[in-house]
């Protein structure tokens, strides 16, 4: 099929940035939305034009490495997979495709469709984890009784990639279900429930710290999310968060 | 908790959401004293003259409702202004009606409606009571005539169209904005979980029509029985 691509081209994150035409033909069905980013890349490299840059990694949907909103929505029109999992069938003949970089202040763009989710990575480190003893005497996780549902839940929520398209495609630019998840995977667990109330303090600070907007329960972010993170997890971290204060 | 507990985004979620849920509750009672109207004009003076003159009610009940709703409103505009700040480069193609309601995304334009609503409500009702009782001092209620005035001035209210017309889109916009901020509001203060989820909406949406549309048909009566 031929398909007519508009896609963000900024050279730094100091550069203005434009949207940009490119056509692109002969492109089968069967590719990856990214795989038909290569042959574009290619087919520019070949004019000497400077490549679109594009985050990606695994290419198995695993990683959270890839974003782009795609024709208005975070990871394209298809649901629960990442960009690196749509396929070209979901588009038709003759379509034009706006291809940008997911868009909030907290996530600045370094070049073309690449942004700095850094942001990210400073929230897990406020708290996203569990303190190991490593004193020798450290319990079995294995031999810790837990009750299947809560397993299950606790599981569900450490699915999150991280990708960061709940941001993406939240009118306020709130990270609430990423954070959510993070607090929710640990919480739900004897191991994590030790440092809980400080975990979902720093978490919720720093993420504020960070500049992301406030959530207002659109549920844009569990629609548009590639691993379904549901929107239980912030409800929970709102009572976590509630628990925590009145406790401390 | 402590003071700095409510200046965190999810501190202000629940201030938000608590200022709801206590309008929400006040919406309920006003209904109901309302509807009194079409039913008993008699049981809706004597409500009505209980509301107005009860010290309790006056004196401590009218002001924390007035602070709730200056609170409510003036919170909806801080995180509106905050949350524009957080993408201040929108997208050239976007589309939200893929994965979240128009009332969800527009609350503040709702509310805005609303509060524009609440100025003509004022001035048709609330500044000549507080006028009547508190400046010109008269606090027993009747006409000269010897009959209670509250009916009388609620019924000659809605005699005129333009009146019923901004009441009824009003409510409307008060429908859209109890539709996602009944159930939103259980959800900011964490009762909201998989399994009440659904009925939280289900209740919100009842409750977001019963109510304004409970309005609605007492502003028509009254129209109505005089035309």
């Amino acid at each position: 099929m031929n398909l007519t691509l508009k896609i963000w081209r900024q050279k730094s994150n100091t550069d203005k940035g434009s949207l940009e035409t490119y056509p692109i033909s002969d492109v089968s069905e069967d590719m990856s939305f990214l795989e038909m980013l290569d042959v574009l890349n290619e087919e520019l490299i070949e004019k000497a034009i400077d490549p679109v840059a594009f985050d990606h990694d695994c290419r198995e949907g695993i990683c959270g490495m890839c974003s782009l909103y795609i024709n208005g929505e975070a990871h394209g029109p298809d649901r629960r997979v990442t960009t690196c999992q749509l396929h070209m069938r979901k588009f038709k003949d003759g379509d034009t495709i706006f291809i940008e970089p997911f868009r909030a202040n907290a996530f600045p763009i370094i070049k073309d469709l690449v942004v700095d989710r850094s942001a990210f990575d400073r929230i897990q480190q406020s708290g996203g984890f569990v303190s190991v003893n490593t004193s020798g005497n450290t319990q079995d996780a294995n031999s810790i009784p837990i009750p299947k549902d809560d397993a299950d839940i606790a599981f569900d929520a450490a699915t999150c990639i991280g990708c960061g398209a709940c941001v993406a495609s939240c009118k306020n630019s709130s990270a609430m279900l990423f954070v959510s998840a993070k607090v929710s995977q640990f919480s739900l667990l004897p191991q994590g429930q030790v440092e809980a109330k400080e975990r979902v303090i720093n978490m919720v600070n720093k993420m504020d710290e960070e500049g992301f907007g406030n959530c207002t329960n659109t549920g844009a972010c569990e629609v548009e999310c590639p691993k379904g993170i549901s929107l239980d997890n912030i409800s929970r971290m709102n009572r976590e968060f509630i628990s925590a204060n009145i406790k401390k | 908790m402590s003071k700095s507990t409510f200046y965190t985004s999810i501190g202000y979620k629940i201030l938000m959401a608590l200022s709801g849920l206590f309008l929400m509750v006040f919406l309920l009672q006003h209904l109901v004293i309302n509807s009194l109207s079409v039913v008993s004009p008699e049981s809706f003076n004597e409500a009505s003259h209980f509301m107005g003159t009860n010290p309790l009610v006056q004196f401590l009940l009218q002001p924390v409702l007035i602070f709730g709703v200056v609170f409510h409103f003036i919170m909806g505009f801080f995180l509106d202004l905050r949350n524009r700040k957080s993408r201040t480069f929108n997208y050239a193609y976007n589309k939200p009606s893929a994965n979240s309601s128009w009332p969800s995304r527009n609350m503040i334009i709702s509310g805005i409606t609303v509060l524009a609503f609440l100025a003509i409500h004022f001035i048709d009702f609330w500044i000549p009571e507080i006028s009547t009782k508190y400046i010109a001092g008269d606090m027993s209620g009747l006409m000269n005539d010897g009959e209670f005035r509250y009916y009388h001035e609620l019924h000659e209210k809605f005699n005129a169209l333009p009146r019923v017309i901004a009441y009824v889109i009003a409510f409307v916009f008060l429908s859209l904005h109890l539709l996602h901020g009944f159930q939103s509001s259980f959800q900011s203060v964490g009762v909201s979980t998989n399994k009440t989820r659904s009925s939280f909406y289900k209740i919100g949406t009842i409750f977001a029509i019963v109510v304004p549309f409970g309005f609605i048909t007492i502003a028509l009566f009254h129209f109505l029985t005089q035309h």
